[in-house]
């Protein structure tokens, strides 16, 4: 019973994630400004962060927190990069 | 004990994480201590402020009315995105001076902010303190500065000034 | 699903509540992310999955494993605090790269460096 009632709000968030990740995807593509793509880039980090947890929560294994936890670490350092590169980047111009 | 110990806050969450990722055993607790006070000492060869906390008693209440906004806010700002672009909703950024002048009260507004959908602190003006803050759904100027000042601002100096 | 096959039913709807509430606020703020006409409203929608989608799915997640191990599990939390301080910093970042890069370009719709004080209505996006 409760698996299975797990099963399916598993595979329902994931969905609803993937869902989420493919519209921050499309964002990326379209743009139209770099600010855009890079806000892009951060909201799928953040997205398949949580789709890391869902797996922890599927699988029950203990494994999955760790990545999550290094992919938002990434996440935070690759996006404050680009965003300081797009401000130096522009004084150079 | 206070070269020993600088920065007691940090190295207390510190110790508190490191338990948290390795798990809660004695030995684990004696190694925490070891990595705490190693970055105390690192820590204090940069010599960051230490933040003089003035009322510990209001901490509670600052978290408790920032997680209640936090919720009304999310329902507000998907209220929003799931009826689509209203015509009477109207983006637009707000100039708020600020009397807080105290660097990690900055921060926690700057975080406080930023965490509840719907504002965002875009710039922060430290020779005029002013804030510019860019809010969805500007109905009310004046109701959003209000919010700003006197539900967050107000304690923060309570807590830090 | 094997491991949550002996777990009391009312933790699997917990966890199921929880974990669908983040994952649809998550969807919501990425909806919003795609569907906002300008940067400036953009910057807000993805803050709804770093608010409480995160800490929703945190707390699923941290339910489940308490009750799995027997013992109190906490270490999620390290997430939803890293998450919360890391979020404005990078919102922050790109919104003052923008606001730089909008300015130096000349663009319409931002307020110059010395904009009037609050009270008044700077600019109107849209």
């Amino acid at each position: 019973m409760s698996a299975t009632i797990l099963l399916w709000s598993v595979t329902i968030a994931q969905g609803a994630l993937a869902l989420a990740m493919c519209f921050a995807l499309i964002r990326m593509m379209r743009g139209p400004r770099a600010q855009d793509r890079v806000l892009a880039l951060d909201t799928l980090y953040l997205n398949s962060m949580l789709m890391l947890l869902s797996f922890g929560i599927r699988t029950g294994n203990d494994m999955y927190f760790e990545a999550s936890l290094i992919i938002s670490v990434l996440g935070f350092v690759s996006t404050g990069a680009l965003a300081k590169f797009l401000m130096r980047g522009e004084v150079i111009e | 004990m206070r070269r020993l110990i600088p920065y007691p806050l940090m190295m207390a969450s510190l110790l508190l994480m490191w338990l948290l990722l390795a798990g809660f055993t004695v030995g684990q607790f004696i190694v925490g201590i070891g990595v705490a006070l190693l970055a105390g000492q690192g820590l204090a060869a940069l010599h960051p402020a230490s933040p003089r906390l003035r009322r510990w008693d209001l901490i509670p209440k600052l978290i408790g009315i920032v997680l209640y906004d936090i919720v009304l806010s999310n329902i507000e700002v998907v209220k929003i995105i799931v009826t689509g672009d209203r015509r009477g909703r109207r983006a637009g950024f707000v100039n708020i001076p600020l009397e807080l002048r105290d660097p990690i009260g900055l921060a926690i507004l700057s975080v406080i902010v930023t965490s509840t959908p719907g504002t965002a602190w875009m710039d922060y003006d430290s020779s005029r303190s002013t804030v510019l803050l860019h809010v969805l759904d500007l109905v009310d100027e004046e109701a959003w500065v209000d919010t700003i000042k006197d539900r967050y601002e107000f304690l923060l100096r309570e807590i830090f000034e | 699903m094997s491991h949550a096959a002996d777990l009391p039913v009312w933790v699997a709807v917990l966890v199921s509540a929880f974990l669908l509430l983040g994952a649809f606020l998550t969807l919501v703020g990425s909806i919003g992310f795609y569907r906002f006409k300008s940067f400036y409203e953009r910057i807000h929608a993805p803050t709804l999955g770093t608010s409480w989608g995160t800490a929703s799915i945190v707390i699923s997640s941290m339910i489940l494993f308490t009750v799995l191990q027997s013992r109190p599990v906490f270490h999620e939390i390290l997430i939803g605090i890293f998450v919360t301080v890391t979020t404005p910093v990078t919102l922050m970042l790109l919104g003052r790269a923008t606001l730089y890069r909008d300015r130096s370009e000349g663009n319409p719709g931002v307020p110059p460096m010395d904009a009037p004080l609050s009270g008044r209505r700077d600019t109107e996006r849209r």
